[in-house]
């Protein structure tokens, strides 16, 4: 089937939703995604979104933009962080005025709460910046995003799963999409396309993401020519339930809960002496790792404890109500009386489709745009987050973002027209497709996600070397080998989840190669890329950005400038 | 631990009617039902449908009725269910296979209530003000995830598929009780009707389905308390 839209969304989380809300009122738009918008990972944020609006002592954007660069590492565009620090103030005011139900001031202010890694004063100590609704903010502003989408009557194609990226001569014409309820492809023919598609987690065995998050629109525009940017820094945020990887917000420390190792010890003073369990979530993560390493987990285990006991009954249920529901039901434990087993779990990717501050994907080191091709939030590298990404910017980063690319979408649609799309533009996505539904081979997806997620967990998570990633590069390769014999017990057309899984199969499968190889190249330690054989950050040689590009011959790395406008690179203390 | 998963299987591509099929699963105590349905689907049978994302009770993807109650497959363990546990799709919504229901009916009822935030005055330089007092008024319908738990399980929806259901009166009450929003009377016009609030007879099934806790009878009845006390047809 075919359809004409001015601007195809594809992802309908916050990224993707608040992109559209920009785009409807001026041209037609669809927003596709592969689950219902309001199963969207977004929805699974709690701690808070990040915006220097001062409600609870002096705070200035300025000091939230210094905090996003050292958070990450110095890899950060600062002309990206200033942006996201900026506009983050009056994107959280725009969803406010539609409705986002923020937990209050007792003068009726948005309430805010400390979160890791923001400071006031350039450093000097814990600021409260993060604006919250409880420990579900994420819900609240999936939901408000896509209220709104409904009360503008944005046009939806639930549960259509990308296949492909159209470009011709150069420019992003549309995309081909699988329905799953009926499993027939359709062309989606555009001026303009955004990717919003979220993360990429679920490459490693314990994450904290969704199974729907399997980088469908990276690992697209990677196979049709898209680089994908600074790959190599994935984040492990450091409280998830032990063995499950379900995250355990950082509110929790944000609001004084602390980290202790089996002797009963606040360890994270001797790692961070200045913010302590505040510290930016690459750091803690890592001192847990040590700490276990040492012998320090508890019971001999690969595990600390998130201890929020002391913090009482009422703060518990009122300002982590989901978190403590979450111990209770899938631990037994309860927060207000009993530490939380946690261990570090993987959560965010750094990286992802290149692009510039207006959501306009850039395909090389001199950011040359692919036009008509947009990408924003998670699956996006703007770069903002550099090597480390602070607690709250991923949500500023949907919404600035989001609504950034929706207007630069909407000046493209206004000066261009409709190119052509490519003869038989459903071709490729078929034939995928079909050579999947007939595959006559041995192999079961179950057993190579599972080999994938435990390979890149051991050998590409926390401590990085050398031998462990070489190891796991001849893994990856070999199961992208081996996926070309699965064989499916599903051929039907009507909600083929195992066609689906398959498919996702591959994309984690190339993206984790492209981690591998980026993380494998980068002979430095910096934010959340950590080289055991290399722990020092070296700016001489490694201050720039990768980009890993698909070829025939496997990845190609070349790298670009890191922007640096106010803050020079220094030693990263906390 | 060993457990015996009975599911209801259809795919109106092949079947005429649902039917059961049995899968033995070795679990560990602590997983959800929805690692054992993983298990069933990976490695005994690619075939079986059903939906999930987030695993941990927050997307609202995998709705399902276990053992003859409604829950997420996410938000229960199996060694709260026993060695035999009975799987079936959500009661009353269309099924499209195996456990995957058409939700396409649940999302026009929610979309019928102007579940959107109004207020028609012009937008402050910065937030509008609310005290937590009256934040609190609305926070527990806040928690909705539109799993539709709580409407496949009403017998009043049972009886008449024209109700609204519990999750979109939910939707409404977020807002109607929003001091910030000013569409209260529109969508109380909406819900003053034999098919609104009116068709439920405080069951209290949808309070012991949701997932997230909400008193979804005590919501219903308050806007039901707001039709006959204050506000004028």
């Amino acid at each position: 089937m075919y359809h004409s839209f001015e601007a195809v969304i594809v992802g309908a989380g916050g990224a993707g939703l608040r992109a559209a809300l920009e785009l409807g009122q001026v041209g037609s738009v669809a927003v596709l995604s592969k689950l219902y918008p309001t199963r969207s990972h977004t929805g699974t944020a709690q701690g808070g979104i990040g915006a220097a609006l001062g409600n609870m002592e002096e705070d200035l954007w300025e000091w939230h933009m210094f905090d996003t660069v050292k958070g990450g590492d110095y890899l950060v565009d600062q002309d990206v962080a200033e942006v996201l620090a900026r506009e983050a103030v009056e994107t959280v005011y725009e969803l406010e005025h539609w409705g986002l139900p923020f937990d209050r001031t007792p003068d009726g202010k948005i309430a805010q709460r400390p979160f890791g890694g923001h400071t006031h004063h350039f450093g000097q100590g814990p600021v409260r910046r993060s604006c919250y609704a409880a420990d579900r903010t994420g819900h609240m502003i999936l939901q408000t995003l896509y209220q709104q989408c409904v009360r503008r009557q944005v046009q939806f194609f639930e549960e259509y799963h990308v296949l492909d990226l159209l470009i011709q001569d150069g420019v992003a014409c549309g995309v081909t999409a699988y329905q799953i309820r009926t499993g027939e492809i359709h062309t989606f023919r555009a001026k303009t396309v955004l990717f919003a598609t979220g993360g990429m987690g679920r490459m490693f065995k314990i994450s904290s993401n969704a199974h729907a998050l399997t980088g469908d629109g990276p690992a697209i525009a990677l196979r049709r020519g898209v680089p994908l940017e600074d790959m190599e820094f994935f984040q492990f945020h450091p409280t998830g339930i032990y063995k499950m990887g379900i995250l355990i917000t950082e509110a929790v420390r944000g609001e004084g809960g602390v980290l202790l190792n089996n002797e009963g010890e606040r360890f994270m003073e001797r790692y961070s002496p200045t913010l302590k369990d505040l510290a930016p979530r690459d750091i803690v993560s890592r001192s847990i790792y040590l700490e276990v390493r040492q012998g320090r987990g508890i019971g001999g285990k690969d595990y600390v404890h998130l201890d929020a006991s002391h913090l009482g009954r009422k703060v518990v249920e009122t300002k982590l109500p989901d978190i403590a529901d979450f111990c209770r039901t899938y631990l037994g434990v309860d927060p207000a009386k009993e530490p939380m087993p946690v261990q570090p779990t993987a959560h965010y990717a750094m990286g992802g489709i290149p692009t510039d501050i207006h959501g306009r994907v850039v395909l090389d080191e001199v950011n040359t745009p692919l036009p008509g091709f947009y990408a924003a939030g998670e699956c996006a590298c703007a770069s903002v987050h550099g090597a480390n990404r602070l607690g709250t910017n991923s949500l500023v980063d949907l919404v600035v973002f989001g609504r950034r690319a929706g207007r630069d979408m909407a000046r493209f649609i206004r000066e261009n027209d409709f190119v052509p799309l490519p003869a038989e533009p459903e071709c490729q996505a078929c034939d995928e497709v079909e050579a999947l539904l007939h595959g006559a081979g041995s192999e079961a997806v179950a057993d190579l996600r599972q080999e994938l997620q435990q390979t890149m967990m051991d050998h590409v998570g926390v401590f990085r070397i050398e031998a462990q990633i070489q190891e796991a590069l001849t893994k990856i390769r070999e199961l992208q080998e081996r996926r070309r014999q699965l064989r499916l017990q599903d051929k039907g057309k009507l909600f083929n989840t195992e066609l689906l899984e398959a498919l996702e199969l591959g994309y984690l499968l190339d993206l984790a190669e492209v981690t591998a190889e980026s993380a494998l190249a980068r002979q430095e330690s910096r934010g959340a890329h950590s080289r055991e054989d290399y722990p020092e950050r070296d700016d001489a040689n490694w201050l720039k950005h990768t980009l890993a590009y698909r070829t025939g011959q496997g990845v190609t790395l070349l790298y670009k400038p890191v922007t640096i406008t106010r803050f020079q690179p220094k030693p990263r203390t906390y | 631990m060993q457990a015996m998963l009975r599911i209801q299987r259809f795919n109106p591509e092949t079947d005429a009617k649902p039917h059961w099929e049995k899968y033995q699963v070795e679990v560990e105590p602590t997983d959800r039902l929805l690692d054992a349905l993983s298990l069933v689907k990976g490695y005994q049978d690619g075939s079986l449908s059903f939906r999930h994302s987030c695993a941990h009770g927050i997307c609202g993807s995998d709705a399902m009725t276990v053992n003859g109650v409604n829950r997420l497959a996410c938000k229960v363990l199996m060694k709260d269910l026993g060695a035999r546990v009975t799987v079936e799709p959500l009661r009353a919504f269309p099924i499209v296979k195996d456990l995957v229901v058409d939700q396409e009916p649940f999302f026009d009822k929610y979309r019928s209530v102007k579940p959107f935030f109004v207020n028609y005055d012009p937008d402050p330089p910065v937030e509008r003000y609310q005290s937590p007092e009256e934040r609190a008024r609305f926070d527990d319908t806040t928690k909705c995830i539109l799993c539709g738990a709580c409407t496949s399980s009403c017998p009043s929806f049972w009886g008449n598929r024209n109700y609204l259901g519990p999750a979109a009166i939910v939707q409404a009450h977020r807002f109607i009780f929003d001091s910030r929003d000013q569409a209260a009377d529109e969508r109380l016009e909406i819900l003053n009707d034999q098919d609104g609030v009116w068709r439920c007879r405080t069951i209290f099934n949808c309070v012991g389905a949701c997932p997230r806790s909400i008193n979804v009878t005590r919501a219903i009845g308050e806007i039901k308390r707001l039709l006959s006390l204050n506000w004028k047809v």
